[in-house]
């Protein structure tokens, strides 16, 4: 596997927070390598530092030692500055509870990361919006406030402000927590789709049905990787989504 | 991010809560206009006193007995009250640059005529007097120097004084008597109205000097001599001329001080201007406190505004927002929070000083200097007021500020 194709690579990355006198060790020394095109759940209970990476990946936090290079590039020890700049352009965020901008339309949610593109890559910031809110079906939904959608739909508007920048990953994390079960199906369809398309997604979740649309799953305890497997027996959230919606 | 995204994103959040923005604003809104409101009406309250004292003839000068320095040096009572019809003859020979020279003398008395009276300041001047005061008659006509000469009995009434003496009448042609003296009146002066310091100037009875001292006051010493310069330039140097003229007159020798005062209607108008001046600042101050408080209201209100808007933040952060976009962002709402409540507040002085000057009369002069002082230190509130709250929300971590409930 040559080294262009490595979105994400971690080498002994070791995060302690202290509280007071006492050390918490969150990651202990975490090994991971995530290639351009994977699809990866990260799972594990509260406390077992998923969280932590998670933070650490999307360059929200920086680790205590080790190393992390995303896209080829060192981004430890960057400082806040730089790593505002790599979230801006490397990766797209979508949360459990959407943050989206309250009273705010979707179009100009979705605009919100290249108001912060430095290099403007997009000429047309509008016209990219738009554009990436056509890829999340809600194209005829651009003027409406973000009050106004329902869940599904407002994890969409997140997922295509996630997309705007065209990042090399798309980070997710618990996704489909705050979603009913046939809207948690549309959006990873949505991220099946993505992922078909050459989108490297990453995401956290505690539930198995979800992880099970992912094609590795890495599970964490204790701050370590406890298992690191290739899911045998994918399931396809658009045919599953095809069946009920038949039903 | 350039100015112009700036802008925007700041505006969008002020429209975003627009109760709460109007309420933020409304502090500086009022500070600003108090602030041009009481300086255009300081500013009117002097244009006034200063129009006021300049209708009294901007020429003139003022020539009154006793010095103004008080020397030290006990003079003898005779040197209280040394002026002199002399004197103003001597200035009237010797002056090259008063135009007009003309002695007053003053008294006093109950006036009567047909079956009323009225108590009236009595002056004897010169037939200068009416180009010096610039004080035509009314009615009928100004009595001339044949009238001096002879110390004719005619008298020249205030309009304040005829209206009470002659209500139904034309006093023309009428007789007054003061002291027993019977007067004839040969005219009715024009209406000059109050003084700045609130005098009837048309309460008063003005007949020939030679007239007053020799039927009235009975002494020879006279209370002011009026002097009015060729123009308005000379003034300052017919002062000093009728200051060395006087002190020849009385024969003051070079170590003595004078024992007159020669003044101006300037020096006046200084002295009264200068009062108000002290008024206006006074007036500027408080209301600047106003706009301190409304400074200290908008910091208020942005500190709420960064702990109850941390998730957007968080979420700005998470999408690339740098630290120092977050701290300009915030920055630039509180500032366009203060020049928008600045501009309104400039439009809210406008017309509270229009409306002071249309229910009071007193007339306001809206101060440009003022307005720029006011407009710039909203904006500079704005910054100095948000930036504690911008460098709160500049410092947030992006995961805590994710998290925030």
């Amino acid at each position: 596997m040559s080294r262009k194709n490595t979105v994400i690579r971690l080498h002994d990355l070791q995060k302690t927070y202290t509280m007071g006198r006492n050390e918490v060790h969150a990651l202990r020394g975490i090994d991971l390598t995530i290639t351009a095109g994977e699809m990866v759940a990260i799972m594990g209970a509260s406390g077992s530092g998923k969280s932590t990476l998670m933070n650490i990946i999307g360059c929200l936090d920086r680790p205590t030692s080790g190393t992390y290079e995303l896209d080829g590039q060192r981004v430890d020890g960057l400082d806040r500055n730089q790593l505002a700049d790599i979230r801006n352009r490397h990766i797209g965020f979508v949360f459990q509870g959407f943050n989206l901008l309250a009273r705010t339309s979707a179009q100009e949610n979705v605009e919100l990361p290249l108001l912060y593109d430095r290099r403007n890559s997009k000429a047309d910031p509008a016209a990219a919006a738009r554009e990436a809110l056509e890829r999340v079906g809600l194209g005829d939904r651009r003027d409406h406030l973000t009050n106004e959608l329902s869940g599904g739909q407002q994890q969409r508007v997140a997922i295509a402000r996630a997309l705007v920048t065209t990042p090399s990953l798309l980070l997710a994390d618990e996704p489909t927590g705050n979603l009913d079960t046939k809207t948690s199906m549309e959006v990873m369809a949505l991220f099946e789709e993505l992922n078909d398309r050459g989108l490297t997604v990453a995401m956290v979740t505690h539930e198995n049905d979800i992880a099970a649309c992912a094609r590795r799953i890495i599970e964490l305890r204790d701050g370590l990787i406890v298992r690191d497997e290739p899911v045998l027996n994918r399931r396809i959230a658009s045919r599953d989504l095809a069946l009920t919606g038949a039903a | 991010m350039k100015p112009a995204k700036l802008l925007r994103v700041a505006i969008r959040s002020i429209a975003r809560t627009k109760m709460r923005s109007m309420l933020t604003m409304l502090g500086i809104i009022i500070g600003v206009g108090a602030v041009i409101c009481m300086v255009a009406i300081g500013q009117g309250a002097r244009s006034r006193i200063e129009q006021s004292i300049l209708d009294l003839g901007v020429n003139m000068v003022v020539i009154t007995p006793g010095t103004s320095s008080s020397g030290g040096v006990s003079r003898g009572a005779g040197s209280l009250n040394r002026l002199q019809v002399d004197d103003a003859e001597k200035l009237a020979d010797e002056s090259m640059l008063l135009s007009a020279i003309s002695p007053v003398v003053m008294t006093g008395g109950r006036i009567r005529a047909g079956g009323g009276n009225w108590r009236a300041p009595f002056y004897g001047v010169d037939v200068a007097y009416e180009e010096i005061r610039d004080w035509p008659v009314a009615d009928g006509q100004w009595f001339g120097q044949a009238d001096v000469r002879s110390a004719r009995k005619v008298c020249l009434l205030g309009s304040t004084v005829a209206n009470e003496l002659f209500p139904d009448q034309d006093p023309v042609g009428q007789q007054i008597i003061v002291r027993d003296v019977p007067f004839d009146v040969i005219g009715v002066l024009e209406t000059k109205g109050q003084t700045a310091g609130g005098e009837d100037q048309d309460d008063c009875v003005i007949a020939p000097y030679t007239t007053v001292q020799k039927r009235l006051a009975g002494r020879q010493f006279i209370a002011q001599i009026l002097g009015s310069a060729w123009s308005s330039d000379d003034v300052t140097a017919a002062m000093e001329e009728a200051a060395a003229i006087m002190r020849e007159s009385h024969g003051l020798a070079d170590w003595e001080e004078n024992d007159f005062t020669v003044r101006n209607q300037s020096d006046l108008a200084d002295a009264a201007t200068g009062t108000t001046e002290v008024m206006t600042v006074l007036l500027a101050a408080i209301a600047g406190i106003s706009l301190l408080v409304g400074g200290i209201g908008i910091m208020n209100i942005m500190l709420v505004s960064v702990t109850e808007r941390t998730r957007e933040i968080g979420i700005r952060m998470a999408v690339g927002a740098r630290p120092g976009d977050v701290l300009v962002q915030f920055l630039v709402e509180s500032v366009v929070l203060s020049i928008l409540g600045g501009v309104i507040g400039v439009g809210v002085g406008y017309g509270g000083s229009w409306l002071v000057a249309y229910l009071t009369g007193w007339p306001t002069a809206i101060d440009a200097v003022a307005v720029g002082i006011a407009l710039g230190f909203s904006a500079a509130v704005g910054i100095f007021f948000g930036f504690w709250p911008a460098r709160k929300a500049a410092g947030l971590d992006p995961i805590t500020a994710l998290r925030y409930e």
